[in-house]
């Protein structure tokens, strides 16, 4: 995102006399406007309103069909806070995020240095290893959900193969949140290894070089020279896998609405339910700015980290 | 390279290649078994005979045509305009003046931090106030905006060399007749990116149409997956798998055809920090 400061000056201000001819100006600034309005009123209508409206509705009691919603202040957030059940909710969000950006991070990475030696069909690898994170989730959700069954799915010959029977993944309340992970995971370890991957082929070479002259090992050289070049990539991923995961929803919803008894409900799947099953405009609220509130710390993390980074080249 | 160390390369390329790849296998081969195959054990690895009535049983299952018909519409008619939004705001950020630009631009990218679960219910309330529910319009316009497309268009405008719009602008040429022969033609990979990658976005989208829509008929594939389960969950895995193909095919032969493009899209900004 840094790249944004590329800006060049040239073509913004054609060095003709500008200030001179004023209605030239009103004209240019004119089809300026008319250009960047349908997307500005869409912004505004759909992503910058919603914002606002979002956070009046946390401060009020409403089931939707009211003709007004109620304020009640804070009333929303305490019940939050206090409530059993929002503190699993973010209990469980975070096992899910964290879960899902160190697996993808790690098997990623793997992943990113196995297709960057010189094997045959490593072009093909590459291609199966992302082709899952184009599709559809719902879909490939619901094909987990088959190889999930403990009947006649996939998931009963692996453990047949080990002596023991198939545990029921998506109505075990201890298996469910597992089984969702490492759908989500399988779907996204192909971002994260194909951008480390690009990462690994810009790596300066004569670095390389120089530290196998010294007679280093093949471990110290990936942890003292590729883990820190690559650390903006790792940071990249981070921030993305972050605000990607927070946001996990059709996966979730094909293959266990929530259960069995909330045991994969997230913050997102929280919003949903809250909002559109149960009516309750102010829990689904404030649930939202809570999200929010999380994802901007974490986006404006990143600025500042882009920026310093920038700033030290 | 020794000969065990080659020897344990290719064995975990192929491992990675199997995980990867063995889900989809599965379903592709599942939506060819007869039921015999789906519930046997230990299970066929290779359908015993191929029954393509599991395609057309789930194509009658539920309202499959329509459930096509409106995703094709709102993807080509979402893409169009989303795709129209970036181009014309990335190029007047780049070749018109405009005062407190650089303010506008910073608000322009600050939609990009709102998750779209933030805005689900407001924007629900927006569109049936509007009497959009149920409608092309509904599932379409809210996600019509571009704020990453455009950014990506106006980071590759900024590239383009400023002899060949001077020349054009020397010439007489208006501000459109300078996008459409001059600007867009030599931005074409980059808008061809951005198309693809809201494409495929537009079609896997799945919690908007699910929320936006509440008959049969308007639903869009994703979100008619959904009306395959009953009481007792997924039954009939045949033409569930088959169903699902559905879903999965169109964007498969997308990404195998623009796999560059995709992949350039996706993963746009991620090395150059």
């Amino acid at each position: 995102m840094s790249t944004l400061e590329t800006a060049r000056p040239a073509t913004q201000q054609p060095d003709t006399p500008v200030r001179r001819r004023k209605p030239k100006r009103a004209r240019e600034y004119l089809t300026f406007l008319a250009l960047v309005a349908p997307n500005f009123i869409l912004l505004a209508v759909f992503s910058y309103w919603p914002v606002i409206y979002n956070a009046y509705l946390s401060l009020t009691d409403w089931n939707l069909i009211a003709p007004m919603p109620t304020f009640v202040g804070l009333e929303n957030y305490q019940e939050l806070l206090t409530g059993h059940e929002f503190r699993e909710v973010l209990l469980t969000t975070v096992i899910f995020v964290v879960g899902i950006v160190g697996g993808s991070l790690v098997l990623g990475l793997g992943v990113a240095l196995l297709l960057n030696q010189k094997l045959k069909g490593r072009g093909v690898v590459r291609t199966m290893v992302f082709a899952p994170h184009v599709l559809s989730g719902a879909a490939v959700g619901l094909a987990w959900v088959f190889i999930f069954d403990p009947n006649y799915g996939l998931s009963r010959v692996a453990f047949s193969a080990i002596g023991q029977s198939s545990p029921s993944w998506l109505t075990d309340s201890g298996w469910a949140l597992p089984a969702v992970m490492i759908v989500y995971l399988w779907k996204n370890v192909g971002f994260s290894a194909i951008v480390y991957l690009a990462g690994l082929q810009g790596m300066p070479k004569d670095l390389y070089e120089s530290a196998s002259l010294d007679g280093a090992g093949a471990w110290t050289v990936f942890r003292r020279i590729t883990l820190p070049l690559l650390s903006p990539v790792t940071f990249f991923l981070m921030i993305t896998t972050i605000i990607s995961s927070f946001q996990a929803f059709d996966v979730i919803a094909v293959m266990t609405d929530g259960g069995p008894g909330g045991a994969t409900t997230i913050l997102s799947w929280y919003v949903y339910e809250k909002g559109f099953s149960d009516f309750e405009a102010g829990p689904a609220g404030a649930g939202a700015v809570v999200m929010f509130v999380i994802l901007l710390v974490i986006t404006l993390l990143q600025t500042r980290f882009v920026e310093r980074k920038v700033h030290y080249r | 390279m020794t000969v065990a160390r080659k020897f344990s390369l290719y064995l975990s390329l192929t491992v990675v290649g199997v995980i990867m790849v063995g889900p989809l296998y599965w379903l592709f081969a599942s939506s060819l078994k007869p039921s015999a195959d789906i519930y046997s054990f230990p299970p066929a690895w290779w359908p015993t005979s191929f029954e393509w009535h599991n395609y057309v049983d789930a194509w009658k299952s539920a309202p499959f045509g329509d459930f096509y018909l409106n995703s094709i519409i709102t993807t080509v008619a979402g893409t169009a305009l989303e795709v129209a939004n970036a181009v014309l705001t990335a190029y007047a950020f780049v070749f018109l003046r405009f005062p407190f630009k650089r303010v506008l631009f910073g608000i322009l990218l600050a939609a990009l931090m709102v998750p779209g679960h933030v805005v689900l219910l407001p924007n629900y309330l927006t569109v049936s106030e509007l009497g959009w529910i149920n409608t092309y319009q509904g599932i379409v316009i809210p996600g019509a905006a571009s704020a990453f497309g455009a950014f990506l268009l106006r980071q590759h405008m900024l590239t383009l060399p400023d002899e060949i719009i001077d020349a054009a602008r020397v010439d007489g040429a208006g501000h459109l007749r300078r996008l459409f022969s001059v600007v867009l033609p030599l931005s074409k990979p980059m808008v061809i990116t951005v198309t693809i990658v809201s494409m495929v976005g537009k079609w896997n989208d799945f919690v908007w149409p699910l929320i936006v829509t509440n008959t049969n008929s308007m639903r869009t594939l994703p979100v008619g997956l959904l009306l395959l389960k009953n009481a007792e969950g997924y039954v009939n895995w045949g033409s569930v798998m088959a169903a699902t193909v559905f879903v999965v095919l169109p964007v498969l032969v997308v990404f195998f055809i623009a796999q560059r493009q995709i992949v350039a899209g996706l993963t746009q900004g991620a090395v150059k920090g």
